[in-house]
């Protein structure tokens, strides 16, 4: 082991190493004991955070069972309470992100990894993360200002006169609404998308990209077609990271959704999404069911930022290590 | 030059300048939230935005004082949480533990760091508000400790992880003893990409909101002590902005300007004068 005769080259007895007494004396024991306390406090509460998630939902979840999530009514007068509308709300919302950031995001950690010159994609990147640290209450702040009246006066007459006949483009339209709430999402969640995809690129390794180029593949073939498939898993991987931060964003997500629990085709339409109606219901909710149902939203909502994460982690690992042998 | 040769040479061009647009679209975001921060705010910001009390509904003027004191109140209180179980887990994971006991420490770390605030909320709720029966600057403070937590630790297992092993060999050649090492040679080795972190880490959780919507709650004056609620700057940008009154909008701006100025301030300072030559991980 690690203690033998090279602390204490007379310490040891026949064994070699020291005695656990002689550990003690040198404040090792201690140590040890004192930060694995600290280690383990950090496993107790993540199985505490669980266990109060599990019990501070028990009653809603033995009285509404499976139907608290196919029902749609939520209405605490009469105490009945489902969660249709706030999942369809927060999957629409987190898809709308992902339709419009994914693209972006990609392409941009594309340009960033594949063909800036180091210098500038090192500045990028700082600037890509400053924009990561940037609070969600600040983009909401800029989703009620500035994307909700441009929603209201530009983007929806542009998009309800000539594809008015779908349902997805039908009015009227208040400015908030899911569209609303995934654009704010999308510009959320690009810096992840970057910052991920940009170092899944760079671990590809180098004569991949020469051998394209060797074969006489152009730039963006050899880009297209050897780097990015190399890197597929990594960049999926990505991805799963900024849906699980979408699911789970709160405060943009509820001032720019209009707080209506409703399910509609219409991307106009006001909605409402799990985060948000924690966020807006919570202090206000009397009686322990209406509080146990919002606990259970949590639950939900936990669990699937849960499984996302998981599989984000396990994909980004196995792109990295395949490429470099470089952890992320 | 066969036209197949040019046609793929344009699509090669035309392709890589899109994904130059595409990072430039992303990176110019960061601009336009501070132009329209700036723009809309900086007009606001005044001697009283500092240091008055938020004025009652219709009264032009005052400030946000106590919230910005309630805000330094919960990241000092959230530190103080957060730093020592992060600091010394992350000591645990990088000197003591065996490879088994590390997994389950640091897979219920990224755990932790992947729950949605709000769900951290309503744990801060259950653990803190409900047994002391009512909202508090303590219950805040635990919330925002709590997401602390996984940042500090992570980021001081990886930069002790990164100290060179000749470091420690040296030392322990010297009898010093296990711990003694680790205190005066390993950990001031690593000091300064610890330390950016957890300024990292205090930055991501001054800006969070969710989390203090239903522990710390809100209060229009100065709060009363740790077991009352208190204001805090996100919390009064959300109330602020949501509400129908022009004032408040104007001071919503000013404050969202204070924050994020503030937030951008420590991260680059961290980023780029403590951090100089060490990598710093992404959270």
């Amino acid at each position: 082991m690690a203690t033998s005769g090279t602390t204490l080259p007379n310490a040891g007895p026949v064994t070699g190493s020291r005695s656990f007494l002689s550990r003690l004396r040198d404040g090792d024991e201690i140590a040890r004991l004192i930060t694995m306390v600290f280690a383990a406090t950090v496993v107790l509460i993540t199985l505490l955070l669980v266990y109060e998630l599990w019990s501070n939902s028990a009653l809603a979840r033995t009285k509404f069972g499976l139907h608290f999530f196919v029902t749609q009514v939520w209405d605490p007068v009469i105490d009945q309470y489902g969660a249709l509308p706030f999942m369809y709300g927060t999957l629409v919302t987190s898809a709308l992100a992902l339709l419009i950031a994914v693209p972006l995001g990609i392409g941009a950690a594309i340009f960033l990894a594949e063909l800036a010159p180091p210098r500038t994609s090192d500045t990028l990147q700082f600037f890509i993360d400053l924009l990561a640290a940037v609070p969600s209450v600040i983009y909401g702040l800029l989703g009620v200002f500035i994307i909700v009246p441009l929603m209201r006066t530009v983007i929806f007459p542009g998009l309800n006169k000539p594809l008015g006949f779908l349902p997805f483009f039908k009015g009227p339209s208040y400015g908030v609404g899911f569209l609303t709430a995934g654009i704010v999402l999308a510009i959320m969640v690009i810096p992840y998308i970057i910052s991920v995809s940009r170092e899944v690129l760079l671990s590809v390794p180098r004569d991949q990209r020469e051998a394209a180029l060797a074969l006489g593949s152009t730039r963006w073939e050899s880009t297209w077609k050897v780097v990015v498939p190399f890197a597929k898993t990594g960049i999926l991987g990505s991805i799963f990271l900024a849906l699980a931060r979408a699911l789970g964003e709160t405060m943009a997500v509820t001032m720019v959704i209009g707080n209506t629990p409703t399910i509609s085709a219409s991307l106009f339409s006001p909605g409402d999404s799990i985060a948000s109606v924690i966020a807006n219901q919570f202090t206000e909710a009397t009686g322990d069911l209406y509080l146990q149902a919002l606990v259970e939203l949590g639950l939900v909502l936990f669990l699937m930022t849960f499984i996302l994460n998981g599989l984000a982690r396990l994909l980004i690992v196995v792109t990295t290590q395949r490429g470099s042998g470089v952890p992320v | 030059m066969s036209a197949r040769v040019k046609w793929r040479r344009f699509v090669s061009n035309f392709m890589l300048t899109l994904t130059g647009l595409c990072a430039l679209v992303s990176v110019s975001v960061l601009f336009l939230i501070l132009g329209y921060l700036v723009f809309n705010g900086g007009t606001s910001i005044n001697w009283a935005f500092f240091t008055q009390l938020p004025k009652p509904v219709g009264e032009a003027g005052g400030g946000m004082a106590n919230a910005i004191v309630g805000s330094a109140k919960l990241l000092m209180a959230a530190s103080l949480l957060g730093v020592p179980i992060g600091f010394l887990g992350g000591i645990y994971l990088a000197e003591f533990s065996g490879s088994a006991v590390a997994s389950v420490v640091r897979y219920a770390a990224d755990l932790l760091n992947g729950v949605p605030s709000i769900v951290i909320g309503i744990f801060a709720y259950s653990m803190v508000v409900l047994p002391f029966k009512h909202f508090s600057t303590l219950a805040g403070a635990f919330a925002l400790g709590l997401m602390m937590i996984p940042i500090t630790l992570r980021s001081t297992e990886e930069f002790l992880n990164g100290v060179p092993r000749y470091l420690r060999e040296g030392a322990m050649a010297l009898g010093a003893s296990k711990w003694k090492t680790i205190a005066s040679v390993v950990v001031p080795a690593a000091y300064r990409g610890i330390l950016t972190a957890i300024l990292l880490a205090l930055a991501r959780v001054a800006g969070e909101t969710a989390p203090l919507l239903f522990t710390a709650f809100g209060n229009r004056f100065w709060s009363q002590g740790w077991e009352q609620p208190t204001a805090s700057l996100p919390v009064m940008i959300f109330t602020y902005a949501v509400s129908p009154y022009e004032d408040w909008h104007r001071q919503a701006w000013a404050a969202g300007l204070v924050l994020l100025g503030l937030i951008l301030i420590i991260n680059i300072l961290a980023r780029t004068i403590l951090s100089r030559g060490i990598a710093v991980p992404r959270s």
